[in-house]
């Protein structure tokens, strides 16, 4: 076996995004290409009275303008394909309602995107305005309730009896945390190109899921699966906006049956803030009762997010804290308001993100209240068995991780807290445990030696700007006995196997293995070839004695007598080839299956300012075997970064008003810039799981984020002794502590 | 964004002529122009690229002063050894602003020019703005306020200038030479940018068809003791909460004069004439600095969101005044 995997090869696509050669959805330009501007409510709630379009249809190259009053009808009144988390319930013109502002009500075809948006700005729209809900706090008090289970997270768990063991506790933290509106902005919008060819509909889209877009257009319209072809083979970052298709897509494919030409739609920045989801807003209760020497007897979290007042999607803060300590009274709940907004979605670790943040500085206040050092707490809870199920771990290395990251970042000697100043500065240093589910989900892969001695590997995921391309270029070359340049991988169509959505960290458990799998069955295909060809060396060889590698079949132990790959596939008549479709066994329900980790963060704090710096964050992670050393470690620094985002910058203000976004653009949201950045150190444990898949890779796409906004903030308190427990840790929140 | 003549001025007679068409706008680096007008709350009916006429140059003036063109580069006026050496609470000021990219685009003439941040200004989605729309009313008076002017402002706006330049070039007594199609004015810094009142569409007292074709510094006098401080929400690329230019003339650690100039807290740079009046004659001990610091907000008003401007406003001051003074 050769050691592809692990090794930190470049990206296979890096060269062709570098030179501008990658096509991203937007730039699919076709043939009589015209273009779409999508019309948007402009108040949060109420009925449309009249659409006035005369002066827009006038317009330069105005082609076609839909609205309630001439868009065709769809199956179900459109809600057709409603099936999260593809299917939302989305807004394709087929009643006068408006629940939100920013909700598409229209669309405008143009010749160019400057005439749509132009003829757009003509468009005049009378309302029946009703009244809104766009008060988070006041809904939370009058109007929470407990959604129906879904999928995604029970609404409420208990075990033991909370309540007596809390009130009895020799010591109590009970604290509310909060976090607001946040908005995914990956660098790339949402695009989609549409193009109809007689009941063939074909759409390229900027999408985490080619396959989900298929079955809800299918459903939307009514077509088979089979007349939708859904191609995506580049995605600038998703972070989960791109997991659901919204309404967008099917409103292109709509305007481009009705002009009978291709049409493209680019969301503008601005668009990307309201009617393609975002994370939502949450109020978090946590109680945590203990012993005096530490031991947890009772913990609590009770959440309430918001919604749309059209779906259900609930922000699962509570999944972390039903699975991260060891604790024998539990009780968690999750709650839902509804506001004239959008419908909030998944973002980078829905719940964790959120939830750690909460839990973990609730840990911090009951260390500080024991007067223990916040790791030695975590220690004494830890939790041997997956809490709620009491099922072993799979694998689990968080002891690992706390002792790793302790170690690299210098923990040992940490001072009390408001004791180490430098000039205007106090330093801080806090921490806060990571973790997220290892999910994985059924998926299919192809794999077919070629003549010249290559080999075509398939799979319908996505790539997200993530690796996709190159870790499974690895698993495939490791598999099939070839160097990584001759395998070539396909991804982003949905004519390809069908693959899972590359949302929940689960593309690497998923895909992984069936491209592996598949490999391994054209391997062993190719081997008794080899072994039956005319003038063979390996004529009559065992197949367990024959190795592929580097391009040969080569006997285990007459190394002399071998055999090229493409000559034995130049001599087929029929291809040599392998598939496979997996999805995970009876293991999962023996074993729960998370990552873990551990974040240590250094922040440098001018109270006077209310200016958060952060010079430094150390973070170790159990996440099984990296695929590749390079774009699995840039991934875990990337979710960092977006944690850093997340604890101190990004919020999406709501305009109390009209329900319309305050700073929905790049410069008045803000993510990291490279100067909010400092030293960020990340590394894996060395960590065997044989239960979560063949390759023992758990995914890493969400966990980095996981943690580190309860480590800073944390690290806050920690430097200052102020503590705040509302995000973003904005200079205006830390200048209130200072001065109470 | 409506369709527009575009035409490139030869020479500045040629650009104040085309200038004095109504509707014409003038194109610099087009940081805020372009981003306004793709928004559609700039609609200029003409657009005059004046970006190659020979006013980007830094030169002496024979005072002892500097003169910098309208069209030097943000980058280049902030990292001029002449600015550097001579003002280097300017170079600080621009330093502090925007993100690199944008101050290798953004001019000086521009950057006197630049429209507020308020974001219901910027989005056309918002119906009430009174800089927008005179009339309309304003959204962020009761709405989300937190970026917006604890001073000077009006009942009918409550936005802030968002520049950093602007704030030095108060501080220094800058003046702004304006050209038009039949003279020359000469423009006082403090004079150039308005407050509000019942006509906030108005920025500045520049009049339709003037063109900035410089700015002028007077002799340095405050090299040795000044300081620019912005705190904002993130280390860059952002506009700032409150910011101060604060320069110092001592004479035997007795300060002879003071400019004490905060950003962000109102519709223009804001000096704070009160609050240098009381540091005369003072050494600048901890109290002289603190009291000078509440004078700085004196008559400062808070919004819904944004109280903790004034506390920090003073802050910015104390911290910006001791750092000049080399007392920190």
């Amino acid at each position: 076996m050769s050691d592809v995997i692990g090794e930190p090869l470049d990206r296979v696509d890096g060269r062709l995004k570098v030179c501008g050669k990658a096509t991203f959805a937007a730039e699919h330009n076709l043939p009589r290409l015209c273009y779409a501007s999508i019309l948007y409510s402009r108040v949060p709630s109420g009925t449309i009275r009249a659409f006035d379009v005369r002066a827009a249809e006038r317009a330069p190259g105005v082609l076609l303008i839909l609205t309630p009053d001439n868009a065709p009808a769809l199956p179900q009144g459109g809600r057709a394909g409603v099936n999260p988390p593809a299917g939302r319930v989305l807004s394709l013109l087929q009643d006068r309602q408006v629940y939100y502002h920013s909700q598409p009500i229209g669309v405008v075809i143009a010749e160019s995107p400057e005439q749509a948006a132009v003829a757009r700005s003509l468009v005049r729209v009378s309302y029946e305005a009703a009244g809104a809900q766009l008060d988070f706090v006041a809904a939370a008090r009058a109007s929470a309730y407990s959604p129906a289970e879904s999928g995604l997270s029970h609404p409420h768990t208990a075990r033991g009896d909370f309540p007596g063991a809390f009130a009895n506790a020799e010591v109590r933290v009970e604290q509310t945390y909060s976090t607001p509106m946040e908005h995914h902005n990956p660098m790339e919008p949402h695009a989609t190109v549409a193009l109809w060819e007689a009941d063939h509909l074909t759409v390229y889209d900027a999408t985490q899921y080619v396959s989900g877009v298929q079955t809800t257009l299918s459903k939307v319209f009514g077509i088979a699966a089979q007349n939708i072809h859904v191609v995506s083979p580049y995605v600038g970052g998703g972070f989960g906006c791109k997991g659901s298709m919204w309404s967008h897509v099917a409103l292109a494919a709509m305007a481009a049956r009705k002009v009978a030409r291709p049409v493209k739609v680019v969301l503008e920045r601005t668009e990307m803030f309201g009617p393609v989801g975002g994370r939502p807003q949450t109020e978090q209760r946590v109680a945590l009762g203990a012993r005096r020497d530490g031991t947890l007897v009772a913990l609590s979290h009770s959440v309430i997010s918001h919604t749309s007042v059209f779906e259900d999607f609930t922000e699962p803060c509570t999944t972390p804290t039903r699975m991260l300590y060891a604790c024998p009274n539990r009780q968690t709940e999750q709650k839902l308001v509804k506001l004239n907004v959008g419908t909030p979605t998944f973002q980078r670790a829905p719940g964790e993100a959120t939830g750690t943040f909460a839990l973990e500085v609730a840990m911090d206040e009951l260390a500080v209240a024991l007067d223990l050092d916040p790791v030695e707490l975590r220690l004494r809870n830890y939790a041997e068995r997956e809490p709620e199920s009491e099922r072993p771990w799979s694998s689990k290395s968080l002891r690992a991780c706390y002792q790793d990251g302790m170690r690299r970042f210098g923990w040992a000697g940490r001072p009390p807290p408001r004791s180490l100043r430098e000039g205007h500065e106090w330093i801080g240093w806090g921490m806060a445990t990571a973790t997220y589910p290892c999910n994985r989900r059924k998926a299919a892969a192809s794999a077919r030696y070629l003549k010249d001695g290559t080999a075509l590997v398939q799979s319908g995921t996505q790539e997200l700007g993530t690796g996709t391309y190159t870790v499974m270029t690895q698993v495939a070359a490791e598999a099939l006995g070839l160097p990584p340049a001759a395998v070539t991988f396909q991804l982003g169509d949905s004519t390809l196997p069908a693959a899972p959505v590359s949302g929940g960290s689960c593309s690497v458990a998923s895909v992984a293995p069936a491209v592996r799998a598949a490999c391994e069955a054209a391997r062993a295909e190719l081997i008794a070839r080899g072994t039956t060809l005319a003038d063979s060396p390996l004529a009559g060889v065992p197949a367990a004695d024959i190795d592929v590698a580097d391009g040969w079949l080569v006997h285990r132990s007459q190394r002399g007598r071998r055999l090229r790959v493409a000559t034995v596939v130049e001599q087929q008549a029929v291809a040599i080839s392998g598939s496979a479709e997996l999805e995970r066994g009876a293991e999962k329900d023996q074993y729960a299956m998370h990552s873990f980790g551990a974040v240590f963060a250094e922040v440098r704090v001018d109270a006077d300012l209310g200016r958060i710096r952060v010079p430094r964050i150390v973070a170790s992670y159990g996440v099984g075997r990296l695929l590749n050393a390079k774009t699995g470690k840039s991934q875990l620094v990337g979710g960092i970064v977006m944690g850093v985002g997340m604890a101190l910058l990004e919020e999406s203000l709501l305009d109390r008003a009209t329900g319309r976004f305050v700073n929905a653009n790049l410069a008045d949201y803000h993510v990291p810039v490279n100067a909010d950045i400092g030293s960020i150190e990340v590394a894996v444990v060395p960590e065997e799981d044989r239960w979560v898949n063949s390759v023992g890779a758990k995914g890493i796409g969400e966990i980095g984020i996981t943690g580190v906004a309860g480590a800073l903030c944390n690290a806050v308190y920690h430097a200052t002794g102020r503590r705040l427990r509302s995000l973003p840790l904005t200079p205006d929140k830390l200048l209130a502590a200072e001065r109470t | 964004m409506q369709v527009f003549e575009f035409s490139k001025a030869r020479d500045v007679a040629h650009a104040v002529q085309l200038g004095a068409q109504p509707g014409a706008h003038y194109l610099g680096g087009g940081t805020n122009l372009l981003d306004l007008m793709k928004g559609g709350v700039e609609r200029p009916r003409s657009v005059i690229d004046i970006s190659e006429l020979p006013l980007a140059l830094v030169e002496p003036l024979p005072d002892g002063g500097l003169r910098l063109g309208a069209l030097v580069r943000n980058s280049d006026a902030a990292n001029h050894p002449l600015v550097r050496s001579r003002y280097p609470l300017l170079s600080q000021a621009f330093l502090a602003g925007a993100s690199p990219q944008l101050r290798n685009m953004a001019t000086v003439g521009g950057n006197l020019l630049q429209r507020t941040r308020c974001g219901y200004f910027t989005d056309l989605s918002f119906e009430r703005c009174n800089k927008r729309l005179p009339g309309s009313g304003c959204a962020a008076r009761d709405g989300n306020n937190r970026m917006h002017a604890i001073l000077g402002a009006s009942e009918a706006c409550v936005a802030t200038n968002p520049s950093d330049m602007s704030v030095a070039l108060l501080a220094l007594d800058a003046v702004v030479q304006v050209r038009r199609r039949n003279g020359a004015r000469s423009i006082p810094i403090g004079h150039f940018h308005r407050l509000p009142g019942t006509t906030p569409e108005r920025d500045t007292q520049l009049q339709p068809g003037e063109l900035i074709v410089s700015v002028d510094l007077p002799p340095p006098g405050f090299a040795q003791h000044c300081c620019y401080l912005k705190v904002r929400d993130r280390a860059s690329y952002a506009f700032a909460l409150v910011s101060a230019a604060v320069a110092l003339s001592l004479a035997s650690d007795e300060v002879r004069e003071a400019r004490i100039v905060l950003g962000g807290v109102a519709h223009k740079p804001w000096r704070a004439l009160e609050a240098e009046n009381s540091l005369r004659g003072t050494r600048l001990a901890p109290e002289d600095i603190q009291a000078a610091a509440r004078l700085a907000t004196h008559d400062a008003r808070a919004l819904s969101d944004n109280a903790f401007k004034i506390p920090l406003a003073q802050q910015v001051v104390a911290r910006a005044l001791a750092t000049a003074a080399g007392v920190t």
